[in-house]
């Protein structure tokens, strides 16, 4: 399938920002499933940033801007193939060893309920297990918009119940480390058939099984990832897979609009 | 200085002698002068804490612990190996971790140690150097038995002490130094500089500019850093002097920004990047990290290090020498229980009143407890911590350290001490003779940390 | 040079200037106090002396009335008052300590010697009769550092960043003076010979330790406008604006010449220096004193903002 994606992120100030820093893991790679055909990210002295590859393996771009500015937009746009690969992810350039994956981290350290729900995961073989762990993320927490915040854990999710796409990727991270499972957070796109705001910038799972390799989940939609999802960076939990992380001086009263396009195309139109 | 039989030992004769034809209150006077000339000179060290002030004097002691050249040529012979075996673990746990594969350390002790920083997974080091600064702290527990007691991969502090004590004694006696053929130590500035230039990024054309980073005139080393920066010629630099400007970290200097290649940091890992460490530090750069990671500045020490001095790694340490040199530690470690295994908790739990225990991630003499001289109480709190979190402590038993005589109150005494020799790793290994000898003031005290009252000593290293 | 070390030690400078001014004009307002007058003068003495030292706000957010212990007081030791002896010397200190690395070990010691032995005085055992060795030992320990100093330092961006600071804190400090004093150097016919204005006279001379040196340059008795010719127009007076801009132009000039390039503080200096050097006090008497010594005191705070910004103090 080829998909367009245009993602565009502006931010305004009511005072000016100055000197600001950003790292973007805004660039998708290619792999067994999906392959890269176009690809542009632009911003403000993008052409002098420094480009290099994390701990995770994501191609990052460190910007910096030496001077000050009341708005700023960053704009990631290209076309991508994508395979149904049943969400098995292969042939990713991998930069640290699988076990790295078992770490914990603030947002992600289990309580006694995540305890709990592992201890409710019925299944013996490891790939059921995982769909039954899904399935159970899925039942105890709701999607419900605007319950939860960037910085919630996923201890703090599943006590409360609710959330979006990124506290049901951290609670199936936690609950399959917990199991052993090297589990990791994936963010991207996904395509959902409709023209939506940003909904369409997504984030699910990824958990490591012995004799298979890496193999996708998403609690908020229930399934492994198909065609229609486009695979941009991971890392152990939202934190370090965070496709724009920045630091500024100045720069009061922020405002953030957010427009993600996910739109397939004919092969034609790819001409 | 005594032996095992009666006497004074061979090294300790000429300074014996001397001792011997000082009167009492000359040496009281002389040591009062050196204090005098510390305060004058700005050589103090902050407490936290402590309510007096936040500069205090480290206790000097006017009597030099002396160490022969035989004594020091299989120390150095057994530091270097560990050095560069606790750099060949570092770049292993921060690649391929074949340690782990081959099963030697287990794969919980560092993926889920917080000393290890997963971000630091494959970065190039130049020459794969990882820890270029070590403090390696030893104790002597009989005539020919050191022991290594910790290993200090971080930001090891106190080599100004070591020079500015030489610095101190030479001018007060300088008799003394003509008597003894002592091993020089003002090289090591030098030596520091001449390693950090070795581990410039790959690929830096011409002469790199160097920076100490310190967290500020508050911190307890300040004095320190201000000490090395102007000994080496180098900026001292805070994270509000620094910035990532055009793709470089950069000074802002009276006439701009100004490149800097390598940024010998004196602040902790957790504080170098709010982008990617503690996002509410103010005292690194924010993209410092990233930079570091596309080879356009060095860190040193690297972050992440600390997964090599880690008191929970110490007790594999001579595992991780024989893994990567193939060859037999030279020098021992003190034996080390692991409260995190059962069978070691248990015998610690059964011991304490004779045993030392210490955080895994402690430094400075905090957070442990001195079995022998705890009172029951004390060790009765302790052990309801221990119980608690067993995984956060190891035991050592209490060690007959060795003593050096000490001006006291009472007069000439020994105190117990141990010795922190300095190692620089680069494009070779260099070492200064001797190092920061740490003496517990207190009678009877094996605790000889700074921050806890330790004094520090000059430490002679014999010529043959 | 990083930027903040370039600010720190200007700093450091204009604190041990001040501290150094505040001895004096504690020194001389003491004296005035002393003469035997009613209280009434001696408050108004006090009033000029802060309103000098510029320390007026603070002291009366501070106390009600004005008593000759509570002035000395705030001048001296008061932490709260950021001008105080003990604040300029601290602040000092703690920037000195900041940049240990610029300065050398005599600088150092001498430096650090009297932030030791100040903060060990206590305020309360102060009794009138060692006010004097007090003022004199913290004008001793000024000329001490800057001694060690001009002796030891190498001429570079270190010292030019110093020399700067101390000569502008020094322009500030005597065209602070006259704007407190013009009045008493105004011509009234009426007033003239009588007793207090010769010592009124006396003070600010002294306050900028000029009474003796007064007399060999004019060789007369105290004359209102001779008194602010020297204090303004005098290149040989060590304290007058004309000479802190004279070596306020050398050393800006050296800074230029040693970085390669000039900056607006440069043409800001310039202007200054020649009107003060093309200046004649008959002129300035007629288009006012007083509006001279204020249009100074702008320019000499316009520069320190251009120093500051050409020079990155702050980054």
């Amino acid at each position: 399938m080829l998909i367009s994606i245009g993602h565009v992120t502006r931010y305004t100030y009511g005072l000016p920002a100055a000197c600001s820093v950003h790292t973007l893991r805004l660039t998708p790679p290619s792999f067994e499933g999906q392959r890269v055909l176009s690809w542009r990210v632009e911003m403000p002295e993008i052409a002098g940033a420094v480009q290099y590859r994390d701990a995770f393996g994501n191609v990052s771009h460190l910007v910096s801007i030496p001077r000050s500015y009341d708005e700023i937009s960053i704009i990631a746009r290209g076309v991508v193939e994508t395979k149904d690969k049943s969400g098995l992810v292969r042939g990713l350039m991998e930069a640290a060893p699988v076990r790295i994956f078992l770490r914990e981290t603030p947002k992600t350290a289990p309580d006694s309920n995540i305890r709990a729900l592992v201890a409710d995961v019925a299944q013996a073989d490891p790939i059921d297990r995982m769909h039954d762990l899904m399935r159970l993320v899925g039942e105890r927490v709701e999607y419900a918009v605007g319950t939860t915040t960037a910085s919630t854990s996923a201890a703090e999710a599943l006590r409360t119940g609710r959330g979006v796409c990124q506290d049901h990727a951290h609670v199936f991270i936690s609950a399959a480390r917990l199991m052993g499972f090297p589990a990791r957070y994936v963010s991207g796109y996904f395509l959902t058939g409709d023209i939506l705001g940003s909904e369409a910038q997504h984030a699910w799972a990824e958990v490591y099984i012995n004799g298979l390799g890496w193999l996708g989940f998403d609690p908020a939609n229930q399934i492994c990832p198909t065609e229609s999802y486009i695979r941009l960076g991971c890392g152990l939990d939202s934190l370090s897979a965070a496709p724009i992380t920045g630091n500024r001086t100045g720069g009061g009263n922020e405002n953030l609009d957010v427009f993600v396009e996910v739109q397939q195309q004919s092969s034609a139109q790819q001409q | 200085m005594y032996g095992s039989g009666e006497g004074v030992r061979p090294p300790y004769h000429a300074v014996a002698e001397w001792l011997g034809t000082q009167a009492l209150g000359d040496l009281r006077q002389k040591l009062a002068d050196a204090e005098t000339m510390f305060r004058r000179t700005g050589i103090t060290f902050a407490v936290y804490g402590s309510e007096d002030t936040s500069e205090r004097l480290i206790p000097f002691d006017i009597i030099p612990r002396i160490i022969s050249a035989a004594e020091w040529r299989k120390l150095a012979a057994g530091i270097e190996q560990r050095v560069r075996a606790l750099n060949a673990f570092m770049f292993d746990i921060y690649h391929r971790q074949e340690i782990i594969r081959a099963g030697k350390v287990p794969e919980e002790l560092i993926v889920s140690n917080s000393a290890f920083v997963p971000e630091m997974m494959g970065v190039s080091v130049p020459l794969g150097i990882y820890s270029h600064i070590i403090g390696i702290d030893i104790v002597r527990t009989g005539e020919s038995d050191f022991f290594v007691l910790e290993d200090n991969t971080r930001t090891p502090s106190g080599v100004s002490y070591m020079l500015e004590n030489r610095e101190t004694m030479m001018h007060m006696f300088p008799d003394l130094f003509a008597r003894n053929r002592v091993a020089p130590v003002e090289n090591y500035p030098e030596n520091l500089l001449k390693t950090l230039e070795s581990v410039a990024p790959t690929g830096l054309k011409g002469e790199p500019t160097i920076a100490l980073l310190t967290p500020g005139q508050f911190n307890s080393a300040y004095y320190e850093h201000s000490f090395l920066a102007d000994q080496m010629g180098v900026e001292l630099v805070e994270g509000r002097d620094l910035a990532v400007i055009d793709g470089y970290l950069q000074m802002k200097t009276t006439q701009g920004p100004r490149r800097i290649d390598v940024l010998y940091r004196r602040i902790d890992d957790d504080f170098l990047d709010p982008l990617v460490f503690r996002s509410d530090s103010v005292l690194g750069v924010p993209g410092l990290f990233d930079l570091y990671r596309a080879g356009r500045v060095t860190i040193v020490n690297a972050p992440g290090g600390g997964i090599a001095d880690d008191k929970a790694i110490y007790s594999y340490i001579p595992e991780i020498i024989k893994f990567y040199t193939g060859r037999a530690p030279i020098l021992q470690n003190v034996p080390t229980y692991n409260c995190r295994k059962a069978d070691d908790l248990k015998y610690v739990l059964e011991h304490l009143p004779e045993l030392v225990v210490k955080e895994v991630h402690g430094s400075g003499g905090y957070g442990m407890l001195v079995g022998p001289t705890a009172s029951s109480s004390e060790i009765e709190a302790f052990r309801a911590k221990l119980t608690a979190n067993p995984s956060n402590y190891i035991a050592q038993p209490t060690l007959a350290l060795s003593t050096s005589p000490t001006m006291v109150e009472a007069g000439v005494a020994p105190r117990h001490l141990d010795l922190r020799p300095f190692v620089l790793v680069g494009d070779e290994v260099r070492m200064t003779a001797g190092g920061l000898t740490r003496v517990a003031m207190r009678a009877g005290s094996l605790v000889v940390n700074s921050s806890q009252g330790g004094g520090t000593k000059d430490t002679w290293v014999l010529q043959d | 040079m990083l930027g903040r070390t370039a600010n720190d030690l200007y700093w450091l400078a204009r604190y041990v200037e001040r501290a150094e001014n505040m001895a004096r004009l504690i020194e001389v307002g003491y004296r005035i106090v002393l003469l035997p007058r009613d209280g009434e003068g001696a408050h108004e003495e006090w009033r000029s002396t802060l309103a000098s030292a510029g320390c007026a706000q603070g002291f009366f957010d501070k106390h009600e009335t004005l008593s000759t212990r509570d002035v000395i007081n705030y001048l001296l030791f008061d932490c709260t008052n950021p001008s105080s002896v003990k604040s300029c010397l601290a602040a000092a200190r703690r920037n000195g300590r900041a940049q240990r690395t610029s300065l050398t070990r005599d600088m150092w010691e001498s430096l650090n010697a009297a932030w030791i032995e100040f903060s060990a005085i206590k305020p309360e055992s102060v009794t009138a009769g060692e006010l004097p060795r007090i003022l004199d030992w913290v004008r001793s320990r000024s000329a001490l550092y800057r001694g060690a100093m001009l002796n030891t330092i190498l001429r570079n961006d270190t010292f030019f960043f110093m020399q700067l600071g101390t000569f502008l804190e020094r322009a500030d400090n005597t065209s602070r003076i006259l704007d407190v004093k013009y009045y008493v150097l105004l011509p009234h016919v009426e007033m003239v010979g009588s007793g207090i204005d010769a010592v009124q006279w006396a003070a600010i001379l002294r306050s900028v330790s000029a009474h003796r040196s007064y007399r060999w340059v004019y060789k007369e008795n105290y004359k209102p406008w001779r008194i602010a010719e020297y204090l303004i127009l005098n290149q040989a007076m060590p304290r007058s604006l004309r000479s802190c801009y004279e070596q306020i132009g050398v050393t800006l000039d050296d800074l230029a010449e040693y970085y390669g390039g000039q900056h607006a503080c440069h043409g800001t200096a310039t202007g200054t220096r020649q009107r003060l050097a093309k200046g004649d006090i008959d002129n300035i008497f007629q288009s006012g004193l007083h509006e001279f010594i204020e249009d100074f005191i702008s320019r000499n705070n316009r520069l320190g903002n251009e120093v500051a910004d050409a020079y990155h103090f702050n980054g």
